[in-house]
């Protein structure tokens, strides 16, 4: 492909206005993307009357007042209860939903057994469905197991989750190979412990990736926790958010709105520059493509 | 192997059943029987009334009949798909055009990880928070607003929320912000896939790097783009997040961002089990079809 130059100058300009439009097409998208984010992180260091005042590109110096006002609002808007709840219910949730789905992958992957395709097309097929469509049953299966008010019904259930059940299999056909596992087997490893002490720290690049997707997803989860939780105390980020759009808005600090929106999204951008690179990579692998 | 091995092989086989029971019994207690009682629950008349209730009374498919016939169905159907559509071109649009230039070695795009890094960011954000910012920086005295009256293009506060096209807008640019960073990174792993003397030998016989869009990429894309397109069409009738947040649940102005997961949300909460029924059998029928489709298309290409 580099030989493209030689074909003459008249192409090697061809090519550098294509790579300047298209600097400047991704220059004009990346800025849409942030701006929202900018503006959000600029508003929250402004004050109430700073920001009636109107749009402003200037940082100010209200950050750690306005969040100060926000942990103050206590029982009208529980913040700090909220990022622990929706700490716990999303760690837990990432912790069960990688492990058992390596499990469940390791089944598929290491063992023949009649119902193996089976199992496996069945998981396939199932990924697409949305939890919403048996939203109403599960609500009355958690109500009929006293389970209103409680995070089991939003953790448990991540055990069972096709999709990264589905990344770990691709995972694990490229780079878990049997005969390691014949070799512990020959050792007299038993067939948990291998499980537990060969194969799982083997998926650990994996692991993370998932661990992240599923950790985010239930932190930003708020259909299922809005039905579920209905306790002040138990109340996950997102439901926290719905109660702040429905208060009077007349007597509210803004700063306060956008600190309270910064506090629940800017725990994961940061988590996310960080890792970014494998989450991208990890949307790229986990894609069902041929 | 030989029959002595083939005996171990059965022994150790029965693991693959013990390691899919954890998988096997949280899905069917938290995913299957709650699809039949759903299923179940949409053939009874069963809802409450004041502090009455009623029901539960067989009924069989009155509730559906009352659902389809109603027309409110219909409005809120209409609305999801037309965010959806307004969200999608551009989305799609934007993702081909990105795929197609960081797929592209001829241009030897710098910073690819930054771009991929900061695209893909949105789609990481709860919706709900990135609901309300936009609520709030689109209200009628917000920056938005300040800032096109400071730049000179309006006079008076554009109330954003109270239009039925800017407030579905709205929505459709949130939900293409969120997700056109994913559809590029999906469409450049299947341009990625091409193989790349097709390229050469289009540009030996002279095409321009248009033409080699048209005419390579983009038919060889198509089992991805119909991929996409289905996955994003579900993803679409799941909408809820963002106008709910946005509207406080109204679909205002006049129902116009309603979409149906919020119609079967508002059935959910106000504990009419029976007609919330049959539009999750309705909205599970719709999707189960779509997903079949998926999986066809993905199983097809897998064995290609």
């Amino acid at each position: 492909m580099r030989e493209v130059h030689s074909n003459g100058t008249k192409k090697g300009i061809n090519i550098h206005a294509r790579r300047g439009l298209a600097y400047i097409v991704l220059a004009i998208i990346s800025i849409l993307c942030l701006f929202w984010f900018l503006l959000l992180f600029i508003n929250t260091t402004r004050s109430h009357s700073e920001l009636n005042q109107g749009f402003s590109i200037v940082p100010s110096k209200y950050l750690f007042s306005n969040i100060r006002k926000l942990v103050k609002m206590g029982e009208r808007l529980p913040i700090l209860t909220g990022l622990l709840n929706s700490l716990i219910v999303a760690g837990l949730s990432a912790v069960l939903s990688t492990y058992f789905s390596v499990m469940t992958a390791y089944a598929i992957h290491a063992y023949d057994f009649k119902l193996k395709k089976f199992m496996f097309t069945f998981i396939l097929m199932i990924m697409m469905i949305p939890t919403q469509v048996s939203a109403l049953g599960f609500l009355q299966l958690v109500s009929g197991m006293k389970l209103e008010n409680s995070f089991i019904p939003l953790i448990v259930p991540s055990i069972a989750a096709p999709v990264t059940f589905f990344y770990m299999k691709q995972y694990m056909e490229s780079s878990l190979p049997l005969s390691l596992i014949e070799a512990a087997r020959i050792d007299g490893s038993g067939e948990f412990r291998t499980f537990n002490s060969i194969v799982m720290p083997l998926m650990k690049p994996a692991i993370a990736v998932q661990a992240i997707f599923t950790f985010v997803s239930s932190w930003n989860n708020y259909f299922t926790p809005a039905l579920i939780l209905h306790d002040p105390k138990k109340r996950t980020i997102p439901i926290l958010i719905a109660q702040l759009r429905s208060m009077d808005w007349s007597n509210l600090d803004t700063g306060v709105v956008y600190a309270m929106i910064a506090l629940s999204i800017f725990p994961v951008i940061i988590v996310y520059l960080i890792l970014s690179k494998h989450i991208v990579q990890g949307v790229a692998m986990g894609s069902v493509k041929g | 192997m030989t029959s002595t091995r083939r005996g171990k092989v059965v022994s150790y086989n029965k693991w693959g059943y013990i390691f899919l029971i954890p998988f096997v019994v949280v899905y069917l207690l938290f995913s299957f029987v709650p699809l039949v009682s759903t299923i179940y629950n949409s053939f009874f008349e069963n809802y409450r009334s004041g502090l009455t209730q009623i029901g539960p009374t067989f009924i069989g498919l009155e509730n559906f009949k009352t659902i389809l016939t109603s027309g409110e169905v219909w409005v809120y159907a209409k609305n999801t798909m037309i965010m959806w559509i307004l969200g999608f071109i551009p989305q799609i649009l934007i993702s081909l055009l990105l795929g197609a230039w960081f797929s592209d070695p001829s241009l030897r795009l710098g910073c690819q990880g930054f771009f991929k890094t900061v695209i893909y960011l949105p789609n990481l954000i709860m919706a709900s928070a990135f609901a309300m910012l936009f609520f709030t920086l689109f209200s009628d005295g917000g920056p938005i607003n300040s800032l096109l009256m400071q730049m000179g293009f309006i006079s008076t506060p554009f109330k954003f929320l109270s239009n039925v096209w800017s407030a579905r807008f709205l929505v459709a640019t949130m939900n293409c912000l969120m997700w056109f960073g994913n559809t590029t990174i999906l469409l450049m792993a299947g341009m990625m896939g091409i193989d790349t003397s097709l390229f050469e030998a289009a540009r030996v016989d002279g095409a321009t790097s248009t033409q080699v869009f048209f005419k390579i990429t983009l038919p060889l894309l198509r089992p991805i783009l119909v991929y996409v397109m289905i996955t994003s069409l579900i993803g679409g009738l799941q909408m809820f997040d963002v106008p709910q947040i946005l509207t406080k649940g109204s679909g205002d102005p006049m129902r116009s961002t309603m979409t149906l997961i919020m119609y079967l949300n508002k059935h959910l909460f106000s504990k009419n089990y029976g007609l919330g029924g049959a539009l999750s059998v309705i909205l599970f029928v719709i999707t189960g079809i779509l997903s079949l489709l998926v999986f066809k298309l993905s199983s097809r290409n897998e064995s290609n």
